[in-house]
């Protein structure tokens, strides 16, 4: 059995590599393979599978990418994220990608998407639509047909059909993806000490390049090795981490939280394999299925709309009461709307309830950690000494 | 209650600035729905509020509803320099300060007690219409205000043209949206049952006005241009871009227009500026992006005392793309509406953006592409670079970027934006010049 360090130093390898070998050593194994890309925050990885493709994150260049190219498409007034993504494409780290998906998120990414296909004219390149509408009928008709459209061009970009088997057999992987993913979340809620944040975080990284089944078996095994070692346990403060969706924020930006004294006990990174809360049936029209899935049992972030004003928060403040949580650190990417507009909404439905919070913005090549530990210090500080509890 | 009210007559002009009298029209039309919104609630009538591009105007006066568009009052309190101090307020409320500013004006006027633009109170809106054209932001922006005030919000999602193109599935989704979601909630909160013969009324009035108005804009390819298709479109789209298109107002309004932009024609006259005539046509422009309002006369100034007009804009279709034939058709009612929402300039992609601008720079004749990056605006802004190279390269003509924003003062630093404007007539007069040898 591999012990954490093993698996941990495996994850880490991944998140380092950005010429994307994993992908490329997979696409190798077995002539016409294809790997599809895809940006944060959703999509139905299940259709992908289900065409035999690998589906790849692509979650920006992070803090060790030179950025050279890509800053001479945007001003300085957007986020990180776009910027990062075009220099891993324009320097041929994506060439083992053949087709990007880009999911409705934001004006940046679905402008990206507009810019790939100028960019890259050879690849298959979509924008994904996701109904804001979410009544069956309305939004779920319309939802199902792109998700056709999608089951289509991969069958075309394949040259095999995709069946209803196929798809509901991909089900049934990402169920059980998801589901050993909720018990790794809830083994860190439990027990954060034995499974720091900067370890989970690696481990879903890892699930952005790795065949599911895979990274299935890997979360598996980190979850059986950590119970084999016992950390010390410290008086730290239980704190969800809202706004890192997206642009990914350092890793050492993670530790320092950690350092800080705050145990991260929910988080939003890599929504993509915990956007659907329960299982999907894997029998029946598997579009149908995963269309009431997204429509009625998805993640609540600030990418969707919230039909209901009373509902606005509640996903927040049921993450807070699930997992014992004793406040929120609200992390954004600068620029980023979706996080920045969200987050006055949510602090003041925190605030209502009496949930202390913090916030701070990042970008995925900060350097400079130190603020942010003092400030994430001086959080876990004030819910530990000064609370009324 | 009848939506229609008399057709407007100018009234005496300031002296200090010059303009069309359509340029009065269209601001006494723009004043006098400020005052309906003010007297709105007193006459019993319910207020919506709705975004500028993809509205739907004529359904919202199937309903007798005063009409609000946030944008646009936004826009109108940084041209009256107010937005400075409403964007700082919202600010320190809590807002971020690298989030659109038109959204932080808006929260800054409504807690400075919602005065509006021209010094009358605005009520607070029955209901929300968030049609999500074109710019996430939107959404945001009217959770922001639900989340404040409480107002009832109804959504209709207008699916993005990832492919440059409308397809069937998504003409379907807004239909459907229109009909099963918005329409009874326009319903209910108004109380006035939906008639679909009043809505074509108003869409055959639409119809006329977007006949005339595509006319307009196009009589900037003739030499001199008669127009200035950016900065003196922004009068010429404001009615037909916010409370009144559908109206017999807004059809008299752009025959107005009309017959004085013919005239002008005519008299081989360029376009009319805030200091009078315009001189020589030096230059021809085609802008991407919207202006910056805190300073729009001084941003303008530097275009015409240079000689420069602007002869077609991306912006002058944010709230329609009329003149590659859409017009609302009374036939097909709603299906008209979801492609109009379908088909506003930023839902466009980006390859499609910059198909449109070459377009424009070949049939306008244009000497050249600015593009007028806006901090606040990722919808407009981001890819702009690429879009800016893409024209360039396609069609040999020099392009520029300078970077403003849209109603934040802070943002408009007039030496720089004026260093590289200068340059960049420059570096078209050379162009020019070179290639006469």
């Amino acid at each position: 059995m591999s012990t954490v360090q093993e698996i941990v130093e495996r994850c880490q390898a991944l998140y380092d590599d950005l010429d994307f070998k994993t992908v490329q050593a997979w696409k190798a194994a077995q002539p016409g393979r294809r790997a599809i890309g895809y940006m944060p925050v959703y999509v139905p990885r299940e259709i992908i599978h289900a065409a035999g493709m690998l589906p790849v994150g692509i979650l920006g260049g992070g803090d060790q990418l030179e950025v050279i190219q890509g800053d001479a498409y945007y001003q300085s007034y957007i986020c990180r994220i776009p910027r990062s993504t075009i220099e891993l494409g324009l320097t041929g780290r994506l060439d083992c990608l053949d087709g990007m998906l880009f999911p409705s998120i934001c004006d940046v990414i679905r402008n990206l998407s507009g810019m790939w296909q100028m960019l890259f004219k050879d690849k298959y390149v979509r924008y994904f639509d996701v109904p804001q509408n979410y009544e069956d009928d309305i939004g779920g008709r319309f939802y199902t047909q792109e998700m056709q459209a999608i089951r289509e061009d991969l069958a075309r970009l394949g040259g095999r059909e995709i069946t209803d088997e196929a798809i509901n057999r991909s089900i049934e992987v990402y169920n059980e993806n998801r589901r050993v993913l909720e018990q790794l979340y809830a083994y860190r809620a439990r027990e954060p000490w034995q499974a720091p944040t900067s370890e989970v975080y690696l481990l879903q990284r890892a699930g952005m390049v790795l065949p599911v089944e895979e990274h299935t078996a890997l979360v598996r095994d980190y979850l059986a090795a950590a119970q084999t070692e016992q950390r010390p346990k410290r008086d730290n403060a239980r704190v969800v981490l809202n706004g890192t969706f997206c642009e990914q924020p350092p890793l050492g930006l993670i530790k320092s939280i950690e350092m800080a004294g705050c145990y991260v006990v929910e988080d939003d990174f890599m929504l993509v394999s915990r956007w659907l809360l329960c299982d999907v049936p894997s029998d029946g029209d598997p579009l149908e299925n995963l269309s009431k899935a997204f429509l009625h049992h998805s993640a609540s972030t600030s990418a969707k709309y919230e039909t209901r004003k009373e509902d606005k928060g509640q996903f927040l403040l049921k993450q807070v009461a699930d997992k014992g949580a004793e406040g929120v650190i609200f992390a954004a990417p600068s620029f980023c709307d979706p996080a920045l507009l969200e987050r006055p909404m949510l602090q003041e439905v925190l605030a209502a309830h009496n949930v202390p919070y913090t916030a701070f913005k990042y970008a995925e090549n900060s350097g400079q950690m130190a603020p942010i530990r003092e400030q994430a210090g001086t959080f876990a500080d004030s819910i530990k000494l000064w609370s009324a509890a | 209650m009848n939506t229609i009210i008399t057709p407007p007559t100018s009234t005496k002009k300031p002296a200090a600035v010059q303009k069309e009298d359509a340029m009065w029209l269209q601001k006494e039309l723009i004043n006098r729905n400020y005052h309906e919104l003010a007297t709105a609630h007193e006459m019993n009538r319910k207020v919506s509020a709705t975004f500028v591009p993809g509205n739907l105007n004529e359904l919202l006066m199937c309903f007798d509803f005063a009409r609000s568009l946030p944008e646009t009052n936004a826009l109108q309190n940084g041209m009256r320099k107010k937005s400075g101090k409403m964007i700082m307020d919202a600010e320190r409320d809590g807002q971020s300060e690298d989030v659109c500013t038109y959204v932080k004006a808006d929260l800054g006027m409504m807690m400075g007690g919602e005065i509006g633009p021209t010094g009358e109170a605005l009520p607070r809106p029955d209901l929300l219409l968030l049609s999500y054209t074109g710019c996430f932001t939107f959404m945001k922006w009217f959770e922001l205000i639900r989340q404040r005030y409480g107002c009832e919000t109804v959504m209709l999602h207008v699916p993005y043209q990832g492919e440059g193109r409308i397809n069937p599935n998504m003409r379907d989704y807004v239909v459907k949206q229109l009909k099963d979601t918005v329409i009874p909630t326009l319903e209910r909160i108004s109380g006035v049952k939906f008639d679909i013969d009043r809505l074509r009324q108003y869409m055959r009035e639409s119809a006329k006005a977007e006949e005339d108005l595509v006319w307009t804009l196009q009589s900037a390819k003739h030499r001199p241009s008669p127009i200035d298709g950016y900065f003196g479109a922004v009068y010429y789209i404001g009615p037909i871009f916010t409370a009144f298109r559908g109206t017999p107002e807004a059809t008299q309004y752009y025959a107005t227009l009309r017959s004085e932009i013919e005239e002008r024609i005519r008299l081989g006259k360029g376009p009319m500026t805030p200091d009078g005539e315009m001189g020589e046509e030096k230059y021809r422009l085609v802008v991407e992006g919207p202006p910056n309002w805190t300073s729009f006369r001084e941003f303008w100034k530097m275009f015409y005392d240079d000689g420069a007009v602007v002869v077609a804009s991306t912006y002058s279709k944010v709230g329609g793309v009329y003149d590659f034939g859409f017009r609302h058709d009374p036939d097909r009612p709603l299906e008209s509406l979801a492609e109009y929402c379908l088909g506003c300039y930023t839902n466009l992609n980006l390859p499609s953006r910059v198909d449109m601008i070459c377009r424009y720079l070949d049939e306008y004749q244009a000497d050249g592409l600015l593009i007028n990056s806006i901090k606040s605006c990722n919808s407009f802004s981001a890819g702009q670079l690429l879009v800016l190279r893409e024209v360039e390269k396609r069609t040999g003509k020099p392009a520029a970027f300078i970077e403003t924003d849209l109603v934040d003062p802070r943002y408009f630093s007039a030496a720089n934006v004026k260093n590289r404007l200068e340059s960049y007539f420059q570096m078209i007069h050379q162009k020019r010049s070179g290639s006469t040898h």
